[in-house]
């Protein structure tokens, strides 16, 4: 589908994965919405790095702590409503799919 | 049997007394409840599986009314779906009620328990990232409701997209019950179900088809539309107190600002995936430049003018569609900051040029 040409942009993302850390729980495939992590045997590969949208969900649930990853909202709006208020990026709206 | 009403007042009084204002369970009657099923922890509300004409409506209207969508909740706590048995699943929902309006109905059929998160009306996604849909809240809410007395197992099933908010790893270990990521969208929950609780790669996949991008129009278009009568008057006021007054160009500006808007916040999620560039800015900046083109070619008003309109307009479809970077469900924070950080200092250069141009044939 078409979808696969959705791709933000490269060589952003902050995540960061030691395979030293991995305890192989699978976690980190199991909640990423982008495919990021797959697990291979038993461990956990990084396969698409450029597609992670930074939520935070595989860093959240790795109870080895081995990923890191600054999570945050990919909003223009919560940026500069953040950098107004001098807060962290944070946004107001709430949508029905993406946040936001 | 002694034994058990003693533990059940006991917990009653416990979790009631530390925070008498929070709703341990849903008391208010709601027109979506059914009535009450008798559980070893109480009584819990039994809601319908099936929306009615006033939820429908409901869900049409906070579409286009943000305000209305900032206070569309439902009261937190555990309810009842079908008829709830000690085995029955458990689905954990936000309290934000089109996202408790949409698992509901996706339980049509099934027997199941729903418990609800305060998320002050937020949907799942959006309060993970905020932390509201949490592991903290969620230990909170398993515990308040007494669910290992209404439950056998030790399972609950969170929506995958809860997951930026809860570490099942604590949450196991705070209250026994273990935390199993259902899929991303409620309507697949009858197939998962189906699939022995077990999530296809498709369940897990977030993605953002047409119809969703489009559904999402109304929010970034209506408060965009707001500001289109202040800048038509200074449009209005620019033309007619030049040295040559001209109408027609304040017809053809305020034309073209809002065909600007439409393309930011209407055209270019719509034909997101076939505009080309990665960065949202660009997308829009090149959309707009390409859609104003052939109306200020039919209008054909000079050179000058045709810089001016390419310097005016277009950053502002860019700007609205970096902003709809908000509602996407693939963007990330480290690259909307870049594309900020390239793309904001452009449009102003852009936009202040095409007003001092503007200014400058006009007197
Ligand atoms: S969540 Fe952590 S420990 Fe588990 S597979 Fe992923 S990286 Fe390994
Ligand atoms: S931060 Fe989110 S999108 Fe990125 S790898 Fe982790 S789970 Fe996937």
């Amino acid at each position: 589908m078409k979808y696969r040409n959705m791709k933000y942009l490269k060589n952003v993302t902050t995540l960061k994965y030691n395979s030293e850390k991995c305890i192989g729980c699978g976690m980190c495939a199991d909640v990423c919405p982008h495919s990021v992590f797959i697990m291979q045997g038993r461990k956990s590969a990084l396969i698409d790095k450029d597609a992670c949208m930074e939520c935070g969900a595989c860093k959240k649930n790795c109870p080895t702590g081995a990923i890191e990853v600054t999570e945050g909202v990919g909003c223009a709006y919560a940026i500069v409503m953040g950098k107004l208020r001098g807060t962290e990026p944070s946004c107001d709206c709430s949508n029905d799919t993406g946040c936001c | 049997m002694i034994n058990e009403k003693k533990t059940n007042e006991f917990v009653v009084s416990k979790i009631i007394f530390p925070d008498k204002t929070k709703i341990i369970s849903p008391i208010k009657k709601e027109r979506w409840m059914l009535g009450d099923i008798l559980t070893d922890a109480g009584k819990i509300p039994l809601i319908k599986t099936v929306l009615d004409k006033k939820d429908n409506i409901e869900h049409r209207q906070i579409r286009w009314n943000n305000k209305k969508r900032m206070n569309y909740s439902v009261s937190p706590g555990l309810y009842g779906v079908g008829n709830p048995v000690k085995d029955s699943p458990v689905f954990v929902s936000a309290n934000y009620k089109l996202s408790f309006d949409i698992l509901r109905e996706s339980l049509k059929n099934f027997n199941a328990w729903v418990l609800v998160l305060e998320t002050k009306g937020i949907n799942v996604w959006c309060a993970a990232g905020k932390g509201s849909f949490g592991t903290k809240e969620l230990n909170y809410r398993i515990k308040s409701v007494a669910l290992e007395k209404i439950v056998s197992h030790k399972k609950i099933i969170v929506p995958q997209l809860g997951a930026p908010g809860i570490a099942a790893h604590l949450v196991k270990k705070e209250t026994g019950f273990k935390v199993i990521y259902g899929p991303v969208r409620a309507a697949d929950i009858p197939k998962y179900v189906e699939n022995n609780f077990i999530k296809t790669e498709e369940m897990k996949k977030v993605t953002f088809p047409v119809n969703e991008r489009m559904k999402l129009v109304p929010m970034e278009l209506v408060p965009a539309l707001k500001y289109v009568p202040h800048i038509a008057f200074v449009l209005l006021i620019l033309n007619v107190f030049g040295s040559a007054p001209m109408l027609t160009e304040t017809l053809l500006e305020i034309g073209l600002l809002l065909i600007s808007i439409i393309i930011g916040t209407a055209l270019t999620p719509m034909l997101l995936p076939y505009i080309p560039f990665r960065s949202f800015a660009a997308k829009g900046w090149i959309l707009g430049i390409v859609s104003i083109l052939p109306l200020i070619y039919i209008f054909e008003k000079g050179f000058t003018l045709v810089i001016i309109y390419l310097l005016l307009f277009p950053p502002l479809s860019s700007y609205l569609a970096l902003n709809f970077t908000g509602s996407s469900t693939y963007t990330n924070l480290s690259g909307v900051v870049k594309e900020m950080k390239y793309s904001l200092p452009l449009m102003i250069v852009s936009i202040v040029l095409g007003i001092v141009l503007k200014i400058y044939i006009l007197f």
